[in-house]
């Protein structure tokens, strides 16, 4: 019914050229644009190529690691391999990938706005966030840094000789973006819904935005002092972490997990969103649990502040300290826990389309499960001691960051690219790459679990032969996953210029993105809505189908 | 270590067993709460497939028992595991008294063990089985952490601080030891091999590694070397505190605190003085932290604690 419902509605001349892609040509238009749709394919474009650059950076790691010994890259190059691997992919792909991509271009026109609060602040944040990236690269460039992700003292700020103020630099500027579109999402949300749109109508892909813009606003802030701190320490001879001058090195782990643990469900929490939409979408049904997946994303931005303790179990912190954060850990995991049964129970007597966005959804679900499940196993203190900085480790949070938030990513993709292009993109190559992509994503990391029990510790260049097996099945698995990635590149491009268009609605979804025409005018709505309703009006009583659904599901639409 | 795969890492110690048990047993609850997840949504998509006939009346889209029932359920039978692991973890945490203490310190990128009778080794642990055993660790430099799979253990080692681990390896063998904090670029190559004897194998270890210096003396002889004898001692011409008895006492602190006089105590009493002052002396003792190795301090450290029963004269 998708396919008709489109060919009703080819856009005519006047209307295509009153879409946001039409209106004003040229670069100019685009680098000095305050159309958040605009801003959130720049974002789509820049974080797409930092995607890029970090994944070759893993299919350096995963290729050197085909061997025990260091023959394709020294250690210093690995060390440096892995280090921007981590920087890039955190700061400049997954923390900035949904939210400011598919937050940007949504949430106005879910809430029913012409724009963001502050269109010229969103404009600021992309060329903030591009400055970071740029400058990252030129690390690279000059030879690199190699710290690791996590700039852990007194290595990063006493003994590394690699350009570690420049990385910190790079990561501090990147934290403004991230602070300045949490508080445009805060306030676009409290201020500019549309008449009728109360929070009990917010979709919940804009109360997981929401619950993130917090995180954004409150965990941010944090990371740049401690950074600053690293900086001054390493600058000035300051003694903040370096014992050597009097510091305490478990401070800055303590500052630095205080947000990079939040930070998880920043990339975490907005993935739920997008699922909790496309599941939804395809199961034709109202979600179940509203109310309870809404709140759970605040529970979670919240207890997420107070479990970061769990990263430091063999660190030195008090055992006893340790044992309040285990175990609030595990009360973290509710909250995610409930999410993953609402959805399965919004399945339950649906109308499922197995569609391309669906499977990615199913995708985030699987992966996401084994992400979270094995999060609660090292949350679990006797277990951690033995998996902490292993490989077990790595896998974990590959599960819950790649496994999960970039399926979700790909999957908002394919549910959102006719909203956003126009045009219809391969069903069928869709469902193609979201198998890939899960099945090459289990191949790549489940070894690692093992890996990591059989205790091969991470950032390990040279390893003992005995994980040679697992570390081969690992890398033949990447570069399936690497493929899988790739494939909806072209595809997707393809679509730009063959695709059917698609119409204001092509998955016969509510939600008032969908009441506007694909692309969507330069100001999103002729005349603001009045919402009178909550989000995923289905039907609550269905009938079984029989020849005349199309009819009905037409009429619905 | 043979290059074939093993599946499951070998195990040093009864503790290793019952680490393996707790995650067995854990990994079977967590494949238990989630199995109905992946089943029911493979089922339902088949069975809801669109286009498919099949019953979907009374929909419900809210249930709060339901939520809270999968909620709590899952949360409690999970807090039984909390408590079984948390227990095993405090037990971890506090070793017995009559353990072996060996020390170690790290450095980029090599472990160094002493033993309390003199034995030195880099990159290689030997310990005899069947006893506890307790490693007072600390860094020379950045952050490394000391990792056996086999005990299904590991501690971060800091620098200027001291860390412990204890355990009790009851199988001979050879096992690996591997840094697992990240230390900068030889970190992969920072391992080295943990070997369990029989305690009669062990003591003949100990004989021919040919010391006839135990830990203490050593310190000893570096106290006059490095003349800190020159204040300390009974007939120093400075006023300094004797160091006899020193060790397990309540120290009174200039500006009023008291604090107990442990092996971290004497390191940072030896490497960074001015932190904390003893009561009633000047701070002239000069700062050792550029001249000695954390080796050094750690034989102080032993010279200082072998005179603690000497009972503490008073100045
Ligand atoms: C110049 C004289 C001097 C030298 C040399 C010296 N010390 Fe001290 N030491 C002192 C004084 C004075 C104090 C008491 C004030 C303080 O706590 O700093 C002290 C305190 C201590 C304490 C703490 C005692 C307590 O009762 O709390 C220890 C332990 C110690 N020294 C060990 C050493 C060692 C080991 C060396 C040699 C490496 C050494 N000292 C060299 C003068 C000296
Ligand atoms: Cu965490
Ligand atoms: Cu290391």
């Amino acid at each position: 019914m998708s396919r008709r419902t489109s060919q009703d509605a080819i856009p005519d001349t006047r209307e295509e050229r009153a879409s946001y892609l039409n209106a004003g040509q040229g670069l100019g238009s685009w680098l000095l644009t305050h159309d958040h749709k605009r801003i959130a394919l720049l974002y789509l474009i820049s974080i797409t190529f930092f995607f890029a650059v970090a994944g070759c950076a893993a299919a350096l790691i995963r290729a050197d690691l085909l061997t025990p010994e260091a023959d394709l890259l020294s250690n210093e190059g690995y060390n440096r391999a892995f280090s921007l691997h981590g920087i890039i992919m955190v700061w400049f792909f997954l923390i900035p990938s949904i939210p400011n991509v598919f937050g940007n271009f949504l949430i106005p026109l879910m809430i029913g706005a012409r724009d963001v609060a502050f269109p010229r602040l969103n404009l600021a944040s992309w060329y903030i966030f591009m400055a970071g990236g740029l400058l990252t690269l030129a690390i690279v460039v000059m030879g690199g840094v190699d710290t690791g992700w996590t700039f852990y003292t007194p290595y990063s700020s006493t003994y590394s000789n690699a350009y570690v103020i420049g990385a910190l630099a790079a990561v501090f500027i990147s934290g403004f973006s991230s602070i300045l579109t949490g508080l445009n999402f805060i306030v676009t949300v409290h201020k500019c819904r549309a008449p009728g749109m109360t929070w009990g109508r917010l979709p919940l892909f804009v109360w997981s935005h929401y619950a993130t813009s917090v995180i954004f606003v409150l965990a941010t802030p944090v990371l740049s002092i401690t950074l600053l701190l690293v900086a001054l320490e390493r600058i000035f001879g300051v003694g903040i972490f370096d014992p050597a001058l009097g510091g305490d090195p478990l401070l800055f782990q303590h500052l630095f997990w205080f947000y990079s643990h939040p930070a998880v469900y920043i990339m975490v929490l907005p993935a739920m969103g997008v699922v909790t939409e496309l599941i939804t979408a395809a199961a034709h049904k109202r979600v179940f649990g509203y109310w309870f997946i809404a709140g759970s994303s605040i529970a979670i931005a919240v207890i997420g502040f107070l479990v970061w303790g769990h990263h430091m179990f063999v660190a030195g912190q008090s055992p006893y300290a340790s044992a309040v954060f285990s175990f609030l850990s595990i009360v973290v995991a509710v909250p995610s826990a409930i999410k993953v049964y609402n959805w399965t129970a919004t399945l339950h007597k649906g109308e499922i389309l197995l569609d391309g966005p669906f499977l990615f959804a199913l995708a985030f679900i699987g992966l996401f499960v084994v992400g979270g499940l094995t999060g609660l196993m090292l949350a679990m203190l006797a277990i951690d001691v033995h998996v902490h900085d292993t490989y077990f480790v790595v896998a974990h949070f590959h599960y819950i960051m790649v496994g999960g938030t970039v399926s979700a990513f790909f999957g908002a993709l394919h549910y959102w690219w006719p909203k956003i292009t126009g045009r219809l993109h391969s069903d069928l190559w869709s469902r193609v790459s979201a198998i890939l992509i899960f099945g090459g994503f289990n191949m790549t990391f489940f070894p690692q679990f093992l890996l990591g029990y059989e205790g091969m510790p991470r950032r390990y260049h040279v390893y003992d032969p005995s994980f040679q097996v697992l570390n081969v099945m690992s890398s033949v698995g990447a570069s399936i996953l690497g493929l899988g990635y790739l494939l909806p590149l072209t595809y997707l491009l393809w679509s730009l210029r063959y695709g059917k268009p698609a119409g204001p609605n092509p998955w016969g979804a509510t939600g008032l993105e969908w009441s506007v025409a694909s692309p969507p005018p330069k100001h999103n709505f002729e005349t603001i809505p009045l919402v009178a309703t909550g989000p995923y009006r289905y039907p609550l009583e269905a009938d079984a189908p029989d020849e005349g659904e199309g009819e009905k599901e037409a009429e619905r639409v | 270590m043979s290059p074939s795969i093993e599946l499951w890492p070998p195990m040093a110690s009864e503790y290793a067993g019952r680490v393996d048990l707790l995650i067995a047993s854990f990994g079977a609850l967590v494949a238990l709460l989630s199995a109905p997840v992946f089943i029911l949504m493979a089922f339902f998509a088949v069975r809801y497939r669109r286009g498919r006939r099949a019953d979907r009346s009374h929909r419900e889209d809210r249930n709060v028992w339901v939520e809270v029932s999968w909620s709590l359920i899952p949360f409690v039978l999970v807090l039984g595991f909390f408590v079984w692991s948390t227990k095993m973890f405090l037990d971890q945490r506090s070793p017995p008294e009559n353990a072996l203490t060996l020390t170690v310190v790290a450095k980029q990128w090599m472990w160094k063990f002493q033993h309390p009778e003199g034995a030195r080794e880099i990159d290689e642990l030997h310990v005899p089985a069947g006893r506890p055993v307790r490693l007072t660790m600390t860094s020379q430099d950045v952050i490394h952490s000391l990792y056996v799979p086999a005990l299904r253990i590991k501690q971060d080692v800091l620098p200027d601080t001291y860390s412990q681990l204890w355990f009790i390896a009851d199988r001979p063998g050879v096992y690996a030891l591997r840094c697992a904090e990240y230390c900068g670029t030889d970190h992969s190559e920072m391992i080295g091999r943990f070997i369990v004897q029989r305690p009669e194998d062990y003591a003949r270890w100990l004989a021919r590694s040919g010391t006839d210096e135990g830990l203490a003396e050593r310190g000893g002889k570096l106290f006059v070397k490095l003349g800190c004898s020159g204040c300390h001692g009974p007939a120093s011409p400075v006023r300094a505190p004797s160091l006899a008895g020193l060790y397990g006492s309540v120290v009174p602190l200039e500006g009023g605190r008291v604090v107990r006089a442990d092996e971290q105590y004497l390191h940072d009493s030896i490497m960074l003085p001015n932190k904390d002052v003893a009561a009633g002396y000047k701070p002239i003792m000069p700062p050792f932290g550029n001249l000695i190795g954390e080796e050094e301090v750690s034989q102080l450290v032993a010279w200082i604690k072998s005179q603690a029963d000497a009972g503490r004269a008073q100045p």
